[in-house]
């Protein structure tokens, strides 16, 4: 067999829509993740393939408001990845979003890409709202955009951050939190990508950060468990969090999304040595054939 | 005088692995903390050997320093092991205060260090932390060349008491150094002879230095290479008798040329007997994503850029006059 590197143009939009259309996203953004990683030669499988429900949701089901001829547009929703190197994910979620061309995807890490390793805003990558990858920032710039759109400006506009749930165990992480709930910011949604793997193991091995919802709700969260790989679960969840601002509920909204870590590629499912690793090119031709659709 | 020749390839957080072990065996003391990528900086060796004495923190690099400070408060001699860009400056505070200014028996081992970590881009690719760590009273300092002297370096600030931080990267690199090279914390050693220009550097620049002075001995200038892998205590006498005998200066750094290496050579030059300097490092800038080979090349941390910038170095100390220098810097910075 031989590997062939496709990049599709594919017009997805972004409204509510069914599961199935949901799921033929998810699975392009995982191929192009696949794609992207088996030419850098190096980089995070594991993390991006495990939440690329979360970001198919977000980005194609109304959730997120954007324009993708105009990605610096003003009236937008911001997201803020604070596990910068879940990238690849991001990446393949704005190419498919038609924020840049696909075939971008090709320079996935390489010399004066904007794809950087970890995100570099310095790139003027569009969709790229901050540079991330030390572990636990993210999330405090994001409620900093929260208390600017909200508290300053006046406006209705979102901030969305993901952290991993190894990022939770930055001392940061919860520093942010106590302020989203302190700040009454009803317009911060905080994504936890709960697959219970981080580098050296599970996470309750490496250091025990549960009980992470009842950690969120006693940081004054309105606190969503769903499964990360069920878009009805995931929908309903960010259903809520439309509601908890529209309603001036003056509580952040905290979604802990249970998922696998590779999902969608049988042998990296589940399994943490896929946390920062790139299939190679035999590993990379059986990931694609599992993600036929 | 030893001469240098190639003799493999290894990154030096191998060797800082295996350091640790021979610390674990010689010292029950020794204990190692985690920071959830112990396979990458090799605290996964000592784990494996000693697992009552390794503790995993998590991500959570200022609470492995501090943890790692009242461990040694409590006679324990505790490493923690990172990346540099999360355990230098995440934690800086608490390397100064809690350390630092305790004058506790902590030591970090900074892997990741420099442009050569490549394709995971700026944010990994620590060039700062010198710069920083340098200034805190109490710190011992140190940057090996290659596996062997990471190896020895590891041994050593295991050995004494006090605060010490170590700087490792990645990538494999030049293995040269032997059983019989000296190393002492300290004391900065010539591995080159030569009169006419003087190329101190540290860390993975060593090698380059070497065989920057190769090339220069074709075109009959003789180079003196210093490995000047202490920062912290620095080896003044060593850079003094370098700028008295050699009259130019260059200095190499897989770091900013900002507050590293150079600027500590330039303090004792400028104090005792100014020559020209060159400063060969990062200059000004944030990494990226690339190869490592393709990235220390395009950020001019070669022995090219040091045969080059020796030799300017030479010229502005043979020309001498003011009005040429400033010439001369333009063009150096502009080479950059
Ligand atoms: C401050 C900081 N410390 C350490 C790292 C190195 N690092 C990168 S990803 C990672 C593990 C993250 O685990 P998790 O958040 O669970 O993400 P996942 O493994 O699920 O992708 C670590 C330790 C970092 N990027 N930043």
């Amino acid at each position: 067999m031989e590997l062939t590197i496709e990049f599709r143009e594919k017009a997805f939009e972004n409204k509510p829509q069914s599961t199935e259309n949901l799921q033929e996203i998810a699975n392009e953004i995982r191929r192009d993740i696949i794609q992207s990683l088996v030419l850098a030669k190096s980089g995070h499988s594991g993390g991006p393939l495990g939440s690329a429900d979360i970001f198919a949701s977000l980005y194609f089901g109304g959730y997120m408001r954007y324009k993708k001829n105009e990605p610096w547009w003003e009236g937008r929703d911001r997201f803020v990845l604070s596990a910068g190197h879940m990238a690849p994910v991001l990446y393949a979620t704005l190419a498919n979003a038609g924020m840049f061309p696909k075939e971008e995807l090709r320079t996935l890490r390489q010399f004066g890409t904007r794809l950087q390793g970890h995100p570099g805003r310095d790139m003027g990558l569009p969709g790229i709202e901050t540079s991330s990858g030390s572990l636990g920032q993210g999330i405090s710039i994001a409620v900093g955009m929260a208390m600017a759109d909200k508290l300053l400006d006046n406006t209705d506009k979102r901030v969305y951050s993901l952290t991993g749930d190894g990022e939770l165990q930055e001392g940061s992480v919860w520093e942010a939190a106590m302020s989203a709930y302190h700040f009454k910011l009803d317009n911060f949604c905080w994504i936890i990508d709960n697959n219970d793997c981080q580098i050296d193991g599970r996470i309750p091995e490496v250091m025990d950060v549960y009980p992470i919802v009842e950690k969120c709700q006693a940081f004054g969260f309105d606190t969503i468990v769903c499964d990360g790989h069920n878009f009805d679960e995931i929908n309903a969840a960010f259903d809520k969090f439309l509601a908890n601002q529209k309603n001036k509920t003056g509580k952040p909204t905290a979604i802990v999304a249970k998922t696998y870590m590779g999902r969608g590629v049988s042998f990296m499912e589940d399994n943490f040595k896929w946390h920062g690793n790139p299939p190679n090119v035999e590993q990379a031709i059986t990931a694609l054939q599992e993600l036929v659709l | 005088m030893q001469e240098f020749s190639l003799l493999g390839k290894k990154p030096t957080r191998h060797g800082f692995g295996e350091g640790l072990v021979v610390l674990g065996e010689r010292n029950p003391n020794v204990v190692a903390l985690g920071g959830d990528i112990t396979g990458s900086v090799m605290t996964s060796y000592f784990k494996e050997k000693f697992p009552d004495r390794f503790f995993s923190i998590g991500i959570a690099e200022q609470n492995a320093t501090t943890i790692a400070v009242g461990m040694a408060l409590s006679g324990k001699v505790p490493f923690f092991a990172s990346y540099g860009a999360f355990c230098a400056f995440r934690n800086a505070d608490q390397i100064r205060i809690s350390m630092c200014y305790n004058e506790a028996n902590v030591k970090i081992g900074g892997g990741h260090a420099g442009i050569s970590v490549g394709p995971d881009g700026a944010t990994h690719q620590v060039l700062e932390e010198v710069a920083f760590l340098r200034t805190l009273p109490h710190m011992t300092l140190v940057v090996p060349c290659d596996f062997l002297e990471a190896k020895k370096a590891t041994i050593a600030i295991g050995e004494m008491v006090g605060p010490a931080y170590i700087r490792f990267g990645r990538v494999d690199v030049p293995m040269f150094t032997t059983e019989e090279t000296p190393f002492q914390l300290g004391k900065a050693e010539v591995f080159h002879p030569g009169n006419d220009v003087a190329i101190i550097a540290c860390g993975s620049m060593v090698w380059p230095a070497l065989e920057a002075a190769k090339e220069l001995s074709k075109i009959g200038v003789s180079a003196r290479v210093i490995n000047n892998h202490t920062i912290k205590p620095f080896d003044y006498e060593t850079t003094v008798k370098a700028a008295q005998e050699c009259g130019a200066i260059v200095t190499a750094e897989e770091h900013q040329v900002h507050g590293g290496l150079g600027s500590i050579v330039a303090e004792a030059v400028a104090k005792n007997y100014p020559v020209p300097m060159e400063f060969v490092g990062v200059k000004d800038s944030f990494g990226g994503s690339g190869d490592p080979t393709e990235l220390m090349e395009k950020f001019g941390l070669t022995w090219k850029e040091i045969y080059a910038s020796a030799l300017m170095a030479m010229k502005r100390r043979d020309k001498g006059a003011v009005a040429l220098r400033k010439v001369n810097e333009v063009e150096s910075y502009s080479q950059a």
